[in-house]
């Protein structure tokens, strides 16, 4: 389940981005910064705390950058994102060689506690899985339904989706498309590094170039499969989580089925799910749809 | 005859150009900030991508071969207006076609072997793209996040397979036994390592080149990328089967890349085959303006930053990462200048590109970085002509 809580945060994320419009493939790039934001963070607080205030701004400095060029110049989104993926696997591993050395022992970092939930976390089978966890993750509880109220009970909910779905309907009606799509991007950059930080100072307890191993584009098909609603995406990343930690338990019972296919099948359900073979998943209907578009521009 | 588009290819050439020169003073900027000296740096890097025969052939040809082809895959597909993001996971499928043909292939001579070896490295990465390909043409879902999933598909079949069904017969390290010496590629340069993938390389950019700018095929597509819907009503071209052509293509070259790695730098499927050239192809096949001959240019030009860099670590101290930062900003920098052209069409900078864009006509989208992206195709519209 430890493993379900950062593409919980980075997926939840990038769903709202998501809802106004915007698919952000540099996803993976807030969270290796939010993963070394959160590093640096920690040092040099001392506690992991801050680390965590520390990564969510990193997070969403790479989603500024996305959001600069691909809200405020319009370029494609798709590339816009592949470029920040690979500039921000990059520039974290600059700086992480230059300041601890390409070859140095590896860091250890003031870590997250672990909190346990007294009485749920007593719950036979999943209660310790779910409730005796780093604060994060309990972030990560309230969020879903939080964001899901905001999205679905809220004025700037609707807005945010109206940018999203009709953005030249919602303008009509004086929604600043945007600033919701800027917000929002912004928004799931800073979630995508708390769930880098959670991974630097709950899981590893250090951190390693490249660490973020593919979570974000993992995040993106978590988002697909929980169908753009926070509640299901939290649901859908625990599942993946879970998923994979399964391969360990395989291996330690000595089970001989190759796991590996077993990792790839949450891929494989979501190829399902985009086909309508697991309940149709709609997306937004202008996602990736740079706007204005530029026929307006003159 | 051949109906032609209007000539506006040079409009994207030349924004790769300039945008060659942005990303080479930002990344001057991008060191001085962070402390290092640039000119060392720079120094370093020539040094070791093309101070020596060894260096520019064993060093920088040789990684400039994968993302040739991976970029070339990435290019044929954004022309159709395929969005492609692929190429790591038809990469792999080719390796692992590739490898597990060149481990059973040691009877026969190398004219047949090599090429089957090839064949099966294209028909693995082919087969790789036709889910995402039937998914987006029959069922409009988006093929972004379809390859994406399925790259990650890939990258855990390639290690299932080398754990498994074709690890190598010690049985200690995940990674296959070499393939038989007939399936290997030779040496094109003698003294060097660069091997005849790289001559294969050339040679699927120039027949792209070709199919691109001088077949019926080439045509379709470029229309077909431009603008479905008019090259569907208007040029009554059945778009599904220009995607469908190009994306399989696309897939078919993403896995030879695979193949010829196998077949000429390995010998053997390892886990971590590509450092990520199926994303790195993205880059290499933007800034040439998604031209084939300009992804020779481009693949070369990326061989030798990724080849440089552990000079330029090793002599200035520059971390080896900083290669991502510069790729990051050359897409940057294109994408950045495509737009700012298309706003200021007939200004300063579309004169500068030697696009022959009128004034308020709308903008070309030929001529553009990136192809519009449609909406998916609703499953089936009737006929579609043809």
């Amino acid at each position: 389940m430890r493993l379900g809580i950062p593409l919980a945060l980075a997926a939840m994320g990038e769903a709202v981005a998501e809802r106004s419009g915007v698919i952000n493939i540099g996803v993976e790039g807030s969270i290796i910064a939010g993963a070394l934001g959160g590093a640096l963070g920690s040092i040099w607080f001392g506690v992991a705390g801050p680390g965590v205030v520390a990564g969510a701004l990193a997070g969403a400095s790479v989603a500024l950058v996305f959001a600069a060029f691909a809200i405020g110049l319009g370029t494609d989104q798709i590339i816009t994102g592949t470029a920040v993926t690979l500039g921000g696997l990059g520039i974290t591993a600059a700086i992480y060689q230059a300041r601890f050395g390409a070859t140095g022992t590896a860091l250890t970092l003031p870590t997250l506690d672990a909190g346990r939930i007294p009485v749920l976390s007593e719950i036979p089978w999943v209660g310790s899985a779910l409730f005796a966890q780093a604060p994060t993750a309990y972030l990560a509880y309230v969020l879903a339904p939080a964001l899901w109220y905001f999205l679905f009970r809220t004025e700037w909910g609707l807005e945010l989706r109206a940018a999203g779905e009709d953005p030249d309907a919602a303008a009509a009606a004086g929604v600043r498309v945007r600033w919701a799509r800027f917000w929002a991007t912004i928004l799931g950059g800073a979630l995508a590094g708390v769930a880098g930080a959670h991974l630097a100072l709950a899981h590893a307890g250090t951190f390693a170039e490249n660490m973020s191993a593919g979570r974000g584009f993992i995040a993106i098909a978590v988002v697909v499969l929980g169908r753009w609603n926070p509640l299901l995406v939290l649901l859908a990343a625990l599942l993946f989580g879970a998923a994979s930690a399964l391969q360990f338990l395989l291996q330690a019972i000595g089970w001989d089925l190759p796991y590996q296919l077993f990792l790839a099948l949450p891929y494989l359900l979501t190829l399902a799910a985009l086909a309508g073979w697991v309940g149709r998943a709609h997306a937004p209907a202008s996602l990736a749809l740079p706007w204005p578009k530029e026929e307006f521009r003159g | 005859m051949v109906a032609r588009l209007p000539r506006r290819s040079r409009g994207p050439l030349a924004i790769g150009a300039l945008a060659v020169v942005t990303t080479v003073v930002l990344a001057g900027v991008v060191l001085v900030l962070g402390g290092y000296d640039p000119g060392r740096a720079a120094g370093a890097m020539w040094r070791g991508a093309a101070g020596s025969p060894s260096a520019f052939f064993s060093v920088t040809l040789v990684r400039a071969v994968p993302l040739v082809l991976t970029g070339l895959a990435v290019a044929i597909a954004f022309r159709s207006g395929i969005w492609n993001i692929g190429a790591e996971g038809q990469l792999y499928a080719g390796a692992i076609a590739g490898a597990w043909v060149g481990l059973n292939v040691g009877g026969l001579p190398a004219v047949l072997a090599v090429p089957a070896v090839l064949g099966a490295s294209a028909v693995g990465g082919a087969l790789w793209a036709l889910l995402p390909a039937v998914m987006r043409i029959r069922l409009g879902v988006g093929e972004v996040i379809t390859t994406i999933l399925m790259n990650f598909v890939g990258l855990h079949l390639a290690s299932y397979v080398v754990r498994g069904p074709l690890q190598e017969a010690r049985g200690v390290f995940p990674q296959t036994d070499s393939i038989a010496e007939a399936a290997r590629l030779g040496v094109m340069v003698p003294g060097t390592r660069l091997h005849w993938g790289f001559a294969l390389a050339v040679l699927l950019a120039a027949g792209a080149a070709f199919v691109h700018g001088r077949t019926r095929m080439g045509f379709r597509m470029h229309a077909v990328g431009a603008s479905p819907g008019a090259a569907r009503v208007a040029g009554r071209i059945d778009t599904g089967r220009v995607w469908t052509g190009a994306f399989l293509s696309s897939g078919a070259i993403a896995g030879v890349a695979g193949g010829v790695e196998v077949a000429g730098v390995t010998f053997a499927l390892y886990e971590g085959l590509s450092p990520g050239w199926g994303y790195t192809a993205i880059a290499v096949a933007l800034l040439a303006g998604l031209s084939p001959v300009g992804v020779l240019a481009t693949g070369t030009l990326f061989g030798a930053l990724e080849g440089g860099a552990s000079a330029m670590q090793r002599e200035a101290g520059v971390p080896s990462a900083w290669v991502g930062v510069v790729q990051a900003l050359a897409i940057l920098s294109v994408i950045a200048l495509d737009r700012l052209r298309r706003r200021d069409e007939g200004g300063l900078l579309s004169r500068a590109s030697g696009g022959g864009a009128t004034p308020g006509a709308p903008p070309g989208p030929a001529a553009s970085m990136a192809p519009p992206r449609s909406p998916p195709e609703p499953p089936a519209r009737g006929a579609t002509g043809g």
